[in-house]
C-alpha cells in the first residue's frame, strides 16, 4: 500500500496567544499533519512595550528601571547588563564591594529564573506538583531582594556607577540561610523528576538541536551547553569580577530538551557555589563609583554582553555626547533562542511543541521588548 | 532484572510520591493567609508615595525644588510653587503625583535632598478610577485610607 494512502490535508491551527503553554502571549501557527507537525511559524508582538524607543527619551539614569521590564524573571541580570554597558561609556569601574554584591544578587536571580523555568515546564509536560514547590523556595530569593532593594519582582537594584543601597544588617547570614535552604530542595526536584518514567519520557530525545545547529541559529546560554559547547560568557569574558569564583560549566551530550533540564539544574547548584564564595569575600569600601550626577558620557558605543539566566544578554548603548542615550539596543537571549522552535519542532507531535517551547525558557517580555 | 522488578512495581513514581506525602503535614504549609494576616513587609519596600510633615510643627518639609519631578522617568510629578515675598522662599502650593503610570522605581525618592517625598510600607493601592488614582498633595500628605475586610 503506498504511504500515501493514509495522508491527510494540511491543518493549520494557532496556539496562543492566550495559550497556558505558551509563557505568556507568543501566537506560533503551527501546520499539522495528522498529528505531526510539518512546520511552524512565531508570530511574536503582542507585548511590545517600545522599550529601546523608550530608552532615546530617558536619561541614562532613568532608563534603568525599564530593563527591569525586559526579561521580568531575571530583573537583577537585566539590571547589571545594562549599568555595566553604561559604565564602559562613562569609563568608570563600580568599587569592588558594589561588583561582589551584584554578583550575589545576580547569581541568587539565575536560581529564581531557573526555578520558574522548571515550575512553568513541570506545569507544561503534566507535572504540577514541582511549581509550588519552586514558589516556595523561590520566595526565599524574593525575601533578599525586598529586604535589600525594597521590591521583589522589578527590583532596579543596580545603579550606574555601583549600589544606591547599603546592605542591612544580617544580608550575609540570610543569604547563607537561603542557599543553605535550597540546596537540598535541589536534589528533592530531582527525586521527584529525573528518574521519574513520564518525564524521561516526554523529554529525552525531544527537540534535539545539536553543536552546529546551535552556533548557526546563534543559540546561547544552557541550551548551547546542553549541546556539548562549554561557552559560558562568565568563563570566556569575566565581568563584575567573576574570574575569581570557582565554578564548573555543566554540558550535556545529546541537545535535547531532557539534557537542557540536567544542565539547568546543574547551573543552580553551581550558582549556589559562586554564591557562597562571593558572600564570604565581601570587601569593605564605598558602594558608589565616582560618577557625575548629570551623566554626559563621551561621544561613542558600548556592547557589553552577560551571561543572563537564558544566555548572551547584550547591551549596545550609542552615545551622542548628551544626556539621553542616542540609541539602546538589547540583544535578548529569549529572542534568538526562540528562533531555533521550528527546526526543533519540525517533525514531533503537538503535545512536543509545548515540551520544546517549555525547553528553550522565553519570557515574552523580552521577546517584544 | 531489577530494571524490570522497579518497572512493575513502579518504584520510580513511588519515589516522587513519597516526597509529596512527606510535605503533608501541616507544619510545613506555607501559605500566607492573605486578607486576614497581612505580611509585613521590609523596611525599604517601596509603595504608596507620601509627603512628610515636619513632625514639630506639622509644616511640610517639600522645599519646591523640583528635583523628583526631573528624576521621575515617566514625568509623572507635578510641583506647584510660589515665591514668598516675604522670605524670598519658594513653598509649596500643590504636588500631583499620578500613581497610575508610577513604576515605584524609587528614583524620585532617591532625588529628594530632604526626605520629604518616601515611598512607603503601603501596597494595597487599588483604586475603582483612574481620576482617584492621581493623588493631590492632601491625599499625599494623609496616605491611603487602610483597607479594612470584614468576614
Amino acid at each position: 500500500m503506498p504511504d500515501t494512502f493514509l495522508d491527510s490535508t494540511e491543518l493549520v491551527i494557532n496556539m496562543g496567544p492566550q495559550h497556558p503553554s505558551t509563557h505568556g502571549v507568543l501566537r506560533v501557527i503551527l501546520k499539522l499533519d495528522g498529528e505531526k507537525v510539518t512546520g511552524t511559524e512565531c508570530v511574536i508582538g503582542y507585548l511590545h512595550r517600545g522599550v529601546e524607543k523608550i530608552g532615546e527619551n530617558r536619561t541614562y539614569q532613568q532608563f534603568a528601571p525599564y530593563v527591569d521590564r525586559l526579561d521580568y524573571c531575571a530583573a537583577v541580570s537585566n539590571g547589571l547588563g545594562y549599568c555595566l554597558a553604561v559604565e564602559k561609556l562613562l569609563n568608570v569601574e563600580a568599587p569592588p564591594r558594589a561588583q561582589v554584591v551584584r554578583v550575589i544578587l545576580t547569581e541568587l536571580n539565575r536560581i529564581a529564573s531557573h526555578l520558574i523555568w522548571l515550575g512553568t515546564h513541570c506545569l507544561d509536560i503534566g507535572a504540577i506538583t514541582p511549581l509550588f514547590y519552586v514558589m516556595r523556595e523561590r520566595e526565599e530569593i524574593l525575601n533578599i531582594y525586598e529586604k535589600y532593594c525594597g521590591a521583589r519582582l522589578t527590583t532596579h537594584a543596580f545603579r550606574i556607577g555601583g549600589l544606591e543601597y547599603e546592605l542591612y544588617d544580617g544580608f550575609e547570614a540570610e543569604v547563607k540561610a537561603a542557599c543553605d535552604f535550597i540546596a537540598p530542595k535541589i536534589e528533592e526536584y530531582e527525586r521527584l523528576l529525573t528518574g521519574n518514567r513520564i518525564w524521561i519520557g516526554r523529554l529525552k530525545g525531544i527537540g534535539v538541536l545539536n553543536a552546529e545547529d546551535c552556533k548557526q541559529y546563534g543559540v546561547t546560554g544552557p541550551m548551547l551547553r546542553a549541546a556539548g559547547v562549554k561557552w559560558d560568557l562568565r568563563k570566556a569574558q569575566p565581568y563584575s569580577g567573576y574570574e575569581k569564583y570557582e565554578f564548573d560549566i555543566p554540558t550535556g551530550e545529546n541537545g535535547d530538551t531532557y539534557d537542557r533540564y540536567l544542565v539547568r539544574m546543574e547551573e543552580m547548584r553551581q550558582a549556589i557555589r559562586i554564591v557562597r564564595q562571593a558572600v564570604e569575600t565581601i570587601p569593605d569600601g564605598p558602594i558608589m563609583g565616582k560618577v557625575p550626577k548629570v551623566m554626559k558620557p563621551p561621544v561613542g558605543e558600548a556592547y557589553v554582553s552577560i551571561e543572563a539566566p537564558k544566555g548572551e544578554l547584550g547591551y549596545f548603548v550609542v552615545s551622542d555626547g548628551s544626556v539621553m542615550p542616542y540609541r539602546v539596543r538589547v540583544r535578548p537571549p529569549s529572542f534568538v533562542n526562540l528562533q531555533s522552535l521550528d527546526k526543533m519542532a519540525r517533525g514531533s507531535l503537538v503535545a512536543d511543541v509545548v515540551a520544546i517551547i517549555g525547553t528553550i525558557d522565553i519570557v515574552l517580555g523580552e521577546v517584544d521588548r | 532484572m531489577r530494571k524490570l522488578l522497579r518497572t512493575i512495581f513502579l518504584i520510580d513514581l513511588i519515589e516522587g510520591l513519597l516526597v509529596t506525602f512527606h510535605y503533608q503535614r501541616p507544619k510545613y504549609m506555607c501559605t500566607d493567609q492573605y486578607p486576614t494576616e497581612r505580611p509585613k513587609v521590609a523596611e525599604r519596600y517601596r509603595g504608596a508615595p507620601r509627603l512628610n510633615n515636619n513632625p514639630d510643627n506639622g509644616e511640610t518639609l517639600c522645599i519646591a525644588c523640583n528635583l523628583c519631578a526631573l528624576a521621575c522617568p515617566e514625568k509623572l510629578i507635578v510641583v506647584g510653587s510660589e515665591r514668598n515675598e516675604k522670605t524670598r522662599r519658594k513653598e509649596l502650593t500643590t504636588f500631583t503625583y499620578d500613581l497610575s503610570r508610577c513604576m515605584f522605581c524609587g528614583l524620585c525618592e532617591d532625588a529628594c535632598p530632604v526626605d520629604a517625598l518616601e515611598l512607603t510600607q503601603d501596597f494595597e493601592l487599588a483604586g475603582y478610577t483612574r481620576e482617584g488614582m492621581i493623588w493631590d498633595r492632601q491625599m499625599l500628605e494623609e496616605g491611603p485610607k487602610p483597607t479594612k475586610y470584614e468576614f
